[in-house]
């Protein structure tokens, strides 16, 4: 349980992480709240020959409000989000996320992007990024770009993200008063990998959906939106007739995994449950 | 192998310099290197929080923490607990309520409970409950280590 030998560097700056990652990117890894990698490390399932540790750069270790958007800086850990980070909808809601992310020392290290960066199907940080149709900032020597969820997530711990790459930045949009959410999750055990989570978020004028969002996560190998309930839910009142059927469309719209945890028909009726749950959540509000 | 660094941090209020290679866990770094056994070390991969430290105040699996990571830090083990002889509010609450039966994972709920009462000495029995399910315990069934947490709490709000 000792993890291989590896050459540790510490910058202080960005641009020395990028050129740190320029130079051993292909053999090396970054190195944030460590709760994810190190454990790999530990098994040597993971043997990085070196680690590039951004737990020193300052100007990462942030979460502000910036032209109508939230932005969560590198070393933000998950810990900062279990009060609201600002007023608004979406602060309010990230708490109500946070709180299922592993436990508090957990939470006292992992960042939010480094949840981003390792992908696990399970994560919720990846979920919500999903859901909100996140702006992920990634940044090398190359230059920088801007991608979204569709566009990055590849699959079970499989991202777009190139060996030279920093996952600099998550944007999340605001969101006004009209917008309603609903998490809800389950784990066999507090804290434990979700077998099944849901989130959602939704806009209402008048008593109707004018908006709807609708994310599943830790059923499948990534999170996905599911369109054809958020069609649904657009434009009705959100009765319970719309809620139910918005589950089962779900249920059937994922490709579960199935592995010891849980077969894909189990995972199926979770995500009906959860999605049902996370409406009403968001509707009862 | 890779070199060895140098690495300065406070445990328990003394400063000490230690020379490890990067890949050294504080856990590690802490049992071989100052010989403060106290912290143990059950899983080491960050499921069992045995290992569980402050770190600039906060509750950290030190299995899951590089020695390396910790430069400038200070770090509070099982160790600093007990002050001038006297055991601290929390582990006599431990003897009094039975809260440890085989003592190994006591260190790691010890500093968890201590992190957890720094962050909120007010915390409310079912947010006291969900924060300790961080750590396992195989002998009492949690609801002794609860209970003297409580009281421990109690305790230091007097």
């Amino acid at each position: 349980m000792k993890p291989v030998s590896f050459r540790y560097f510490a910058p202080r700056s960005v641009d020395e992480a990028i050129d740190l990652l320029a130079e051993h990117g292909e053999e090396g890894k970054i190195l944030a709240g460590g709760q994810s990698l190190v454990p790999a490390m530990n098994f040597r399932l993971a043997r990085p020959a070196s680690l590039i540790d951004i737990n020193r750069i300052d100007a990462l270790d942030y979460v502000r409000e910036d032209g109508g958007q939230l932005r969560i800086g590198a070393l933000a850990r998950h810990a900062r989000f279990e009060t609201p980070v600002a007023r608004g909808v979406l602060a309010a809601f990230l708490p109500r996320v946070a709180r299922h992310i592993g436990h508090l020392p957990i939470r006292c290290r992992g960042t939010f992007c480094g949840s981003i960066a390792h992908a696990d199907p399970a994560s919720e940080w990846c979920l919500v990024a999903t859901t909100l149709n996140a702006e992920l900032a990634i940044m090398s020597r190359r230059g920088r770009r801007n991608v979204r969820p569709n566009e990055y997530f590849a699959g079970a711990l499989t991202t777009t993200l190139q060996p030279d790459e920093l996952l600099a930045e998550i944007r999340l949009g605001l969101l006004d008063d009209s917008w309603r959410t609903g998490f809800a999750e389950f784990s066999r055990r507090a804290g434990d990998y979700a077998l099944a989570m849901a989130a959602a978020v939704l806009r209402l004028e008048d008593g109707r959906i004018v908006d709807a969002r609708l994310g599943v996560g830790g059923a499948a190998d990534r999170p996905s939106r599911i369109a054809a309930a958020e069609a649904l839910l657009t434009g009705s009142d959100g009765g319970p007739d719309i809620v139910r059927e918005a589950g089962n469309i779900a249920a059937e719209a994922i490709e579960p995994l199935e592995d010891i945890h849980a077969s894909t028909v189990y995972r199926r009726d979770l995500v009906r449950a959860m999605v049902r749950r996370a409406l009403n959540q968001a509707l009862t509000r | 192998m890779s070199e060895k660094q140098d690495v300065t941090f406070t445990v328990n209020g003394d400063k000490r310099t230690i020379r490890v290679e990067p890949r050294r866990s504080l856990a590690d770094a802490l049992r071989e290197d100052c010989g403060l056994t106290g912290t143990h070390l059950g899983c080491e991969h960050g499921v069992c929080g045995a290992c569980t430290v402050l770190v600039d105040d906060q509750p950290v699996r030190s299995c899951l923490m590089f020695a390396v990571q910790a430069d400038g830090a200070r770090v509070r083990t099982v160790e600093g607990l007990a002050a001038g002889g006297k055991l601290h509010p929390l582990q006599q609450a431990f003897w009094d309520h039975h809260g440890l039966q085989c003592g190994f994972c006591t260190p790691g709920f010890l500093m968890l409970a201590a992190g957890i009462l720094e962050r909120d000495p007010n915390i409310a029995e079912p947010e006291l409950r969900e924060a300790l399910s961080a750590n396992l315990c195989r002998c009492t069934g949690y609801q002794n280590i609860l209970k003297s947490v409580l009281a421990a709490a109690f305790e230091m709000r007097r």
